[in-house]
């Protein structure tokens, strides 16, 4: 465990950030192409909901990345709060923005999805609630970020509304199973047999979701290099200022 | 080649739409910002390396 702790060590992390990036990019690129040429073009419409299916290539790995994403942030905000790492601070704030991106792609292909199959765009369902409050957690997040000029507080107040937000992730993932209840549907992807899709869906989908990953892992490693960087402009724009 | 999507063609070109102008947006962003301050950094470094650097060389003059 101990080699872990060594990445919290900016010149390692971005060392090994570097050398990571333009692999999972390009994968990132590559399984998104390939499971949404093949979900788009190459397979067939559902028998209830016809050729809205398509939309399940989106909406469930953006749903799905926009919750793991919370999971991350928290985990990387423990790791400061606990052991006061600059590096796993930053890497949550840099993965806040691609989260929210992620929510509002799972809350306006759900609309748009929901739309001809509920007759609604939008209901007070317990499942589409809590996600509508996870999003309202992420502009919360990153307007607290903004707001505090000492960025160690700014890292200790984020951490703390992470926690907060963390009911919310845990709810949006499994209010339908808590209430079942409500317009939405429960898990898309099993591994019971009955109460999974059909595997003309499943396999794209599953490529789908890993080029969701991918891109979140890639667009975090950017990011949170970008922070690094940041984090050592102001150090030495202040040490300038200082004569 | 194209689907016939039917009556419900707004819905799904929609939502690809949507997806892409995102993802699209969050990309751009993120790579603009990364190239500011990576430029804004070598330029303070190469500044701080110059100060560093001329009162060594005026002390090797003498």
């Amino acid at each position: 465990m101990s080699s872990l702790w060594e990445y919290a060590n900016p010149q390692k992390f971005m060392g090994l950030s570097g050398r990571m990036l333009p692999w999972t990019a390009a994968l990132s690129s590559l399984c998104l192409t390939t499971g949404l040429i093949w979900g788009f073009f190459f397979t067939p419409d559902d028998f209830r909901q016809g050729s809205t299916v398509r939309i399940i290539y989106l909406h469930v790995p953006a749903a799905m990345m926009a919750i793991n994403a919370w999971v991350m942030m928290l985990v990387a905000s423990l790791v400061w709060l606990i052991r006061r790492h600059h590096v796993s601070a930053l890497a949550a704030k840099a993965a806040a923005p691609v989260g929210l991106i992620f929510t509002l792609i799972a809350l306006v292909t759900g609309a748009l999805w929901g739309q001809p199959m509920w007759g609604t765009w939008w209901a007070w369902d317990p499942r589409l609630t809590s996600f509508l409050i996870l999003t309202l957690f992420y502009f919360g997040y990153i307007a607290l970020w903004s707001a505090i000029e000492d960025p160690d507080t700014a890292a200790d107040l984020t951490g703390v509304l992470c926690i907060v937000g963390s009911v919310f992730a845990v709810l949006s993932r499994y209010a339908v199973n808590f209430w079942n209840q409500g317009l939405h549907q429960g898990a898309s992807l099993s591994l019971d047999r009955q109460e999974n899709i059909s595997d003309v869906f499943w396999f794209p989908l599953l490529v789908c979701i890993a080029g969701f990953v991918l891109l979140f892992v890639a667009l975090v490693l950017l990011r949170t290099r970008t922070e690094i960087r940041a984090r050592r402009l102001s150090a030495l724009l202040a040490r300038e200022r200082m004569g | 080649m194209m689907p016939d999507l039917g009556k419900y063609a707004v819905a799904v070109l929609g939502s690809y739409a949507a997806t892409a102008a995102l993802v699209a947006a969050l990309v751009v962003l993120s790579l603009w910002r990364s190239a500011q301050v990576r430029r804004a950094l070598a330029e303070v470094e190469a500044r701080q390396a110059q100060t560093a650097g001329a009162p060594a060389m005026a002390q090797g003059g003498k």
